[in-house]
């Protein structure tokens, strides 16, 4: 590095960095304390549900078909007590421009740049979205720069991630590859301040209105097909923001009592910012590594309050192992004819087990798939873990060691979903917030004592016993 | 020689292993944080010298020249019996 002090400086210039890039006061919706008003944040920056709808049908996204897997839900039910066995339906995301939900996320990021002028648009992604905004600013004609971490020390690259940086070349964008760590974010604010182009987070409130749609459309296409909202939906989750974003699309078309589920690949015991541990995995997304601190600490993200806040909004949380989802990718293949995924087929491996505890007329969405191809398929990701030293075999999938095995379920009711205690994540959520605002339990006014509430869809009492909690 | 023109990738050390952030693994810590991106190469030049480039945003950077009509080797990785095995037990739950 030519300047060593570099990194400090454009550290240091962080949020003068970000609300430049993303044009939003942040400070506007501070209250006391720890709190801010989310509410008033998400209707006054994003955009309403009508007008991300008519963005997004202009951009090639949304719309997609919801459909029943009957062979899947044949299958679940042969394995299901007497008059158990959830219907289950799968929104086939992967119908999207370029072949994720997240084009909903990028369909409004794009058009909010291009409505305030910048000239290009830049994402720190090495996910499907980088592909999502790459599409989006080719069709407003913004330049674009995706930065994705991809490589280990040794050069070696996650075929997942490269296909994704492949993908995002294809559609015109410029990709920067680093190696692992979180310094990616320096990177990021450099080419931020340099370019002055519009920061597509992830986490502001238009990626998040943008998914909205998503929970809207399962919603109402559920209600029309089957004269009944879903019992239930299972959203993959990583960041929060499918989460979060389908549960508000839920709410504002009626669906208020359906249950919102998250699902998450268990990779406990691997360190996200390791570079040993980087090539052991084999799930870059929809994994426990983001989904765990991502639910404990949402403003951990690159804005200064993140839109994405699933603790708000989930009722259940699940866990399942890399053997299972990629057993259920090529069950969706094989017995459906959908050739998916894998990680967007988290929630499906969810819904497989889950869907054997409800009752045989209750329904249970699946709410995203993803493209698949060279790279990011299972056959892919499999022998890439072999050949990265992890073992592939048949056995018992709650033995699994992430980065040691990938266990592929020997019988189809080895099949099995680990329930994350939300209590556990709400207290270690209280925890990182007092902490990092400096507040004392004694302290806490009444705004911010609702804020946690809020935040943590709790009531008074249930707040009060969880800090008691954390006074131990 | 590399020519002027010709479309490459290039790769920088953005912070040396001793300049990185202290709250990561020691393994990561020990390694340089690195970068590379691809370009329109502005001056003649050799491999592993020093490139300029303008990329697909129309950004110009600099970093050391280390591939020349950089192609894509993503695959489906190698046969895997367990694939095959997957697929028979399937078509047996039928």
């Amino acid at each position: 590095m030519k300047d060593k002090n570099l990194f400090e400086q454009v550290m240091s210039r962080r949020e003068e960095i970000l609300d430049k890039a993303l044009g939003i006061d942040y400070s506007a919706y501070e209250q006391e304390g720890l709190a801010f008003d989310y509410e008033k944040m998400m209707e006054e920056c994003a955009y309403s549900l009508e007008d991300a709808v008519k963005i997004q049908r202009e951009n090639g996204v949304g719309s997609t078909p919801l459909i029943e897997l009957k062979n899947i839900t044949a299958l679940a039910r042969k394995y299901a007590p007497k008059g158990k066995g959830a219907r289950i339906l799968l929104k086939d995301e992967a119908c999207n421009v370029s072949g994720s939900f997240k084009d909903r996320r990028a369909s409004i990021s794009a058009y909010h740049a291009k409505k305030l002028g910048y000239e290009g648009i830049i994402a720190a992604t090495s996910g499907n979205y980088g592909a999502a905004v790459a599409a989006q600013a080719a069709k407003q004609g913004l330049k674009c720069i995706i930065i994705q971490e991809c490589y280990d020390s040794r050069q070696v690259g996650q075929p997942e991630i490269i296909e994704k940086a492949r993908k995002c070349e294809a559609l015109g964008a410029e990709v920067i590859q680093t190696t692992v760590g979180p310094e990616l974010f320096f990177e990021s604010l450099a080419v931020l301040e340099e370019t002055g182009f519009f920061n597509a987070s992830l986490y502001s409130p238009f990626g998040i209105a943008g998914v909205e749609t998503l929970g809207y459309e399962l919603a109402t296409e559920c209600k029309e097909k089957y004269g009944k909202y879903p019992e239930a939906v299972v959203c993959t989750n990583a960041g929060g923001g499918n989460l979060t974003g389908t549960a508000r699309g839920l709410k504002k078309s009626g669906a208020t009592d359906t249950r919102v589920v998250g699902a998450s690949v268990n990779l406990a015991g691997l360190h996200m910012a390791s570079d040993h541990d980087f090539n052991k995995k084999s799930f870059t997304t929809g994994h426990t590594g983001f989904g765990i601190p991502f639910a404990t600490f949402p403003d951990r993200s690159d804005v200064l309050r993140s839109a994405a806040r699933p603790l708000r909004y989930m009722d259940e949380y699940y866990l399942v192992e890399q053997g299972e989802v990629f057993f259920i990718t090529e069950m969706l293949a094989q017995l459906e004819g959908y050739e998916r995924g894998p990680a967007g087929n988290t929630s499906l491996a969810v819904a497989f087990k889950l869907a054997q505890e409800m009752n045989e007329d209750e329904i249970l969405i699946v709410q995203e798939t993803e493209y698949t191809g060279a790279g990011k398929h299972i056959n892919a990701q499999m022998s890439f873990a072999r050949q990265n030293g992890v073992e592939l075999k048949f056995g018992d999938p709650s033995t699994s060691v992430a980065g040691k095995n990938i266990i592929l379920p020997d019988k189809l009711s080895d099949i099995n979903i680990t329930n994350v205690d939300l209590d556990k994540l709400r207290a270690s959520y209280l925890k990182t917030m007092l902490n990092n605002y400096d507040r004392k339990i004694s302290d806490l006014t009444n705004v911010e004592i609702q804020y946690l509430q809020d935040e943590l869809k709790i009531n008074k009492d249930k707040l009060d016993k969880l800090l008691q909690t954390l006074e131990v | 020689m590399i020519k002027k023109g010709t479309f490459v990738r290039i790769e920088k050390t953005i912070l040396e292993a001793e300049e990185r952030t202290s709250k990561i693994p020691d393994d990561t810590k020990a390694v340089p944080f690195k970068m590379w991106t691809k370009g329109i190469l502005q001056n003649d030049c050799k491999m592993n010298e020093e490139a300029t480039i303008i990329t697909m945003a129309n950004r110009k950077d600099t970093g050391k020249l280390v591939e020349v009509d950089p192609m894509y080797e993503l695959n489906y990785g190698e046969f895997l019996p367990e694939m095959i095995e997957i697929d028979l037990r399937l078509k047996n739950e039928r």
